[in-house]
């Protein structure tokens, strides 16, 4: 049984997987990253995600458009986006405190619009699988990375374009200016304010994207809590992936793939305890990390600091 | 440093032994039988002779010596008198999932839903809690209930039993029933809980059979949250069926350890397609992730606990479904004649609390569906033994 | 009294209103839900307050929050951001149900201060690894909170369906994920007929213990200088790191010891798995933090917060059976309440703030001279 583990089959079928699971935690870690690095925790990714995440499935449901969806999605994260960066930013609320706020809201309201209008789960078609021509033919990797459906492929593709933002623009610089050193920034003439606003604003949309991406690709359905600490585990890849998009998408492979690979270990009857096989992407992540963070990181230095223009 | 904590520590036990001590008066769990009447019903709305008092304070609180009197008790619907017959029969059913989980909850609505279209509205009526995962929360909602005077209280769920047999004796004129469960802790003395199960590995039994018989790959799968409770019986059943019928047949099984988690059920189901599975079953809210991958794939699924063919109309073969009314009118009708609790009732295949519910949309060979006939009748027979404990 | 000051007040005002406006967007909802507001809130107060028993009720479910708010305390002031609560409970309630099952015919006196003892250490346990993560290897303590979380859920479900479950129900496959109920002894003292019970009087006890020690010890003196500035407190000769590791250790512990008085204070007296941590925390790790920011980070102040956040948690769920309507309104109103309060924090805190802040900088001078 456990040589099966090792069959070629085997191993595609985990990476494919560990491609598609890691599709909605990286859009809403990339998103988190762009918040973080500005300075500002959003803890209510969860949140933003469940309630796009029925915003997207309603739309299609009533007009059997995906991409109407996925722009629900969209508006919706960035209006709860906007709405954190509002507490946060312009209130300056606790930001740990305010994100289980939005949290605990998206949980009961996503919800409970989901029994006043559709009552009953239902199937949907949302986007399917596209099999990219001339790539999804190539052996072993055309199945594992060119056979998604669409909103897959713009999550690897977000990678790059957020670490272009973030290192090669003036945006990301001045993205960069607020997070670390805001007094500066501010004394430069960048509004402190407005660039947190813009990246809780890009957050909140990928966070929308991250909640549409299950419940109008992956799983075409909705139901109370969909997302199932997702938000959270993608926050925590925030910190693995040390503010850096490249990493923060190894983390999310990692943790998916080793996913993938505990549900492979107890299809194919391997007498693991399913719970010891559960626990392996949570343990596997912190291990990384171990070995990872020897070298020192440090966090935006205005993380979690509400800015107080001096006196 | 050290010293402090160490002391510190030691203030906490010395703290914990003076505010924690056992009662002088010994105060068992259950509580006493010869207390029970001087109970009052708690959170209960209380006769409105009862001022309210505006700023609630522990310490003015109305001792429980002055409590009302049970005889003045506001329970007007408890009397197995025909008067009673006038009122409307009034359930409350707590639940640990959402009450249209397409699954174990949504078993019980519909249930009563139809239990109450038989009855008409006016001679029944339920209302609910859904989504109590929480045990204590779930106690709450129970006294809370049976406070208002609803004549049964259903706690829908094999977690809540433990409260449930300490709340049942301080209200000695409400029915209760829990499921699902064999135990009306009628051996403590408790008189006025019912029990309510399934022998849901017939159902997953008689959906092995048919999956070995449709299967092309020879191999199956099921999934599940936790290898417990009704939906372990029933995914044992289902490997048993299709054992019985094709000895070489894979069964995959695979626990998520979440009720919730849809994105992680879909992702077993997609493994399992991906070894090879062809016909899929599962337990538990969160399968709906799984048909949807089902549904995708064209992959056939066997529903459980509720009918879950709308979901997917191409895929689904048949479902097992709980049929809970039988046992809540025996449980209305044992009430209205005074017998409050001590019924065990076991759902099987022979009551037709457990159905076998066919697609329609779905053409099933007719060899295929005479072999299910004879399964389950095999089954009500006694003839055929599912093997699952 | 012509003289007070009334913005004074604010910091127990200001919250006030804007929970009031929380129920007032709440009152919108129910009544597009077609339920009449003033009947539901009638209920929610009356579930919360209206009798004795509410009142225990709200103080039970209070109790939790309490003590992981108190352990947030002290892991804000020493700038730790601790939010496992939820596995820390369950740890804690693991272990104190490993030790009432191993002493099944211990006497009370000794099985209940052995049981929330073992609690406590559990709690101090999950919580030092994290601290051992951040102090030793640089992991993030948000990251590593986090997934023990998620672990410490697994391992009771692993637990649970193993060695502790219930002896009754573990050959059978149709088996139970619960322990057997633990021996009447370990049952915390209960004020009849109430749920009331002694780990509410604990925790007040608790809070003001880690009052006097943040406050009025040497040892808490470190931990908020660390808190305030881990440079300046470094340059004063503090050892950061290990003040870092108290704080997840203590924090962790208050948090362990509130799983042991839930499960030995509480019906049904046994853990109960459903899959992940919420079964028996109810969301308890997350709400304690809420506590303490509403108790302004002050063990003190959350009391009283907790409190008011258990009457909302209890009330709401009186407010649904009252009304019908869906369950998901129960945890829509907590987010809103949450919500609410903490945006308005910007009014309540703008004085005590910078008193605060002012303390803090007198504790750092008087470290480092």
């Amino acid at each position: 049984m456990i040589s099966d583990l090792f069959s070629l089959n085997v191993l595609i079928g985990i990476l494919t997987s560990g491609v598609r699971l890691a599709t909605s935690y990286l859009y809403a870690a990339i998103g988190e990253t762009f918040g973080q690095i500005s300075g500002v925790l959003n803890l209510g990714v969860e949140g933003i995600m469940l309630v796009s995440a029925y915003a997207g499935y309603i739309v299609v449901l009533k007009t059997e458009d995906p991409w109407l969806g996925l722009l629900a999605a969209i508006l919706v994260g960035m209006v709860m986006g906007v709405a954190t960066a509002f507490i946060s930013v312009t209130l300056k609320a606790d930001q740990g405190i305010s994100g289980i706020g939005v949290y605990l809201f998206g949980l009961g309201f996503s919800d409970l619009l989901f029994r006043v209008t559709v009552k009953s789960p239902q199937i949907l078609k949302g986007f399917g699988d596209v099999a990219i021509p001339v790539l999804s033919d190539l052996p072993v990797i055309g199945h594992i990375f060119f056979n998604h459906n669409i909103l897959v492929y713009g999550a690897f593709l977000l990678v790059p374009v957020a670490w272009f933002v973030l290192n090669r623009t003036t945006f990301g610089l001045k993205i960069r200016a607020v997070g670390q050193n805001p007094e500066a920034a501010d004394s430069l003439g960048i509004s402190v304010a407005r660039m947190r606003y813009a990246t809780l604003m890009i957050g909140g949309g990928l966070s929308g994207v991250a909640g549409a991406s299950l419940s109008i690709a992956l799983l075409n359905m909705f139901q109370q809590n969909i997302t199932a600490g997702q938000g959270f585990i993608a926050v925590a890849l925030v910190y693995f992936g040390a503010w850096k998009p490249y990493r923060v998408m190894l983390g999310c492979l990692l943790f998916s793939m080793v996913n993938a690979l505990q549900l492979w270990i107890q299809t194919l009857g391997i007498p693991i305890p399913s719970d010891i096989a559960l626990m392996m992407p949570y343990v596997l992540t912190i291990v990384a990390l171990v070995f990872a963070a020897r070298s020192v990181v440090t966090q935006p230095a205005a993380l979690t600091k509400p800015f107080e223009r001096g006196e | 440093m050290k010293r402090l904590l160490f002391v510190l520590a030691l203030i906490a036990i010395i703290a914990t032994i003076a505010a924690c001590a056992p009662a002088p008066t010994p105060a068992p769990t259950a509580a006493p039988p010869t207390k029970a009447p001087e109970v009052k019903p708690t959170e209960a709305p209380k006769p409105t002779a009862v001022p309210p008092t505006a700023a609630p304070k522990p310490t003015d609180a109305p001792k429980p010596t002055d409590a009302p009197k049970p005889t003045e008790a506001p329970k007007p619907t408890v009397a197995p008198t025909a008067a009673a017959a006038a009122k409307p029969f009034r359930v409350a059913v707590i639940m640990p999932s959402a009450k249209n989980d397409l699954a174990f909850s949504q078993s019980m609505v519909d249930a009563l839903t139809k239990v109450q279209t038989e009855l008409g509205k006016d001679k029944f009526e339920f209302a609910y809690t859904d989504g109590l995962g929480n045990v204590p929360d779930a106690a709450a909602a129970i006294r809370d209930y049976a406070g208002k005077g609803f004549d049964l209280v259903i706690a829908h769920g094999s977690q809540y039993g433990a409260s449930l047999a300490d709340i049942a004796p301080d209200f000695p004129k409400t029915a209760f029933a829990w499921g699902t469960a064999a135990d009306t802790f009628a051996s403590k003395g408790v008189k006025n809980i019912n029990a309510y199960t399934v022998q849901s590995d017939q159902g997953g039994y008689v959906e092995g059979v048919i999956a070995a018989k449709l299967s092309k790959s020879g191999s199956v799968g099921a999934i599940g949250p936790v290898p417990a409770g009704d939906g372990n019986l029933t995914i044992l059943g289902f490997e048993a069926g299709a054992k019985a019928t094709n000895p070489n047949i894979k069964v995959a099984k695979t626990f998520t350890n979440d009720f919730n988690n849809a994105a992680l059920m879909s992702q077993a189901a997609q493994t399992m397609i991906a070894a090879g599975a062809d016909v899929l079953t599962g337990t538990s809210q969160a399968v709906v992730g799984a048909i949807s991958v089902a549904k995708d794939k064209n992959v056939l699924w066997f529903g459980n606990q509720s009918a879950q063919t709308s979901l997917a109309n191409k895929v689904v073969v048949a479902n097992q479904v709980y049929d809970w009314s039988p046992f809540i009118k025996q449980m209305i009708d044992n009430t209205k004649a005074g017998k409050l609790g001590g019924e065990v009732m076991i759902g099987t295949l022979k009551n037709k609390v457990l159905v076998i519910d066919y697609n329609k949309d779905y053409a099933l060979p007719a060899d295929v569906k005479k072999l299910a006939d004879d399964t389950v009748q095999g089954l009500i027979d006694g003839k055929i033994q599912t093997g699952v404990k | 009294m012509k003289n007070f000051d009334f913005s004074r007040l604010n910091p127990i005002i200001v919250p006030l209103i804007a929970g009031g406006l929380g129920l007032l967007v709440g009152a919108l909802m129910l009544l597009a839900l077609g339920a009449n507001p003033l009947e539901a809130y009638a209920a929610m107060m009356q579930g919360a307050f209206g009798s004795t028993n509410s009142l225990a009720n709200t103080m039970v479910k209070a109790c939790p929050l309490l003590f992981v708010g108190v352990g947030t305390c002290i892991a804000y002031r020493c700038g730790v951001i601790n939010i496992g609560g939820e596995g820390q409970l369950v740890i804690g309630a693991l272990f104190a149900t490993a030790v009432a099952l191993t002493f099944q015919d211990a006497p009370a006196w000794f099985l209940v201060p052995a049981g929330l003892f073992a609690g406590f250490v559990g709690g101090a346990f999950w919580g030092g690894i994290a601290g051992v993560l951040k102090v030793k290897f640089n992991v993030n303590e948000v990251l590593s909170t986090i997934m023990l979380n998620s672990i410490a859920g697994f391992i009771m479900t692993f637990l649970l369906t193993g060695v502790l479950i219930d002896p009754t129900t573990a050959d059978k496959a149709i088996k139970i994920p619960q322990t057997q109920r633990l021996p009447a002894a370990s049952d915390l003292w209960r004020w009849v007929p109430t749920s009331f019970h002694g780990g509410i009087l604990l925790g007040v006890v608790i809070a003001a213990l880690i009052y006097v020690l943040l406050w009025r010890t040497t040892i808490g003196y470190r931990i908020r200088a660390v808190g305030f500035n881990p440079k300046a407190a470094r340059y004063a000769g503090i050892a950061v790191q290990r003040y870092q590791l108290l704080a997840f250790l203590l924090s962790g512990a208050l948090a362990g010891l509130g799983g042991a008085v839930e499960l030995y204070g509480v019906t049904p007296h046994r853990l109960f798995s459903e899959g992940g941590t919420i079964s028996f925390t109810s969301n308890a790790g997350f709400n304690g933090i809420v506590a303490a920011l509403f108790g302004s980070l002050h063990p003190l102040g959350t009391i009283p917060a907790s409190f008011l956040f258990g009457a909302l948690l209890v009330g709401a769920n009186s407010l649904q059976r009252t009304v019908q309507v869906p369950s998901a309104f129960v945890i829509t109103l907590d987010g809103l309440i949450v919500v609410f309060v903490v945006a308005s924090q910007i009014w309540a805190q703008k004085r005590s703030v910078k008193r605060v802040d002012e303390a803090r900088a007198s504790v750092v001078k008087a470290e480092t001279t």
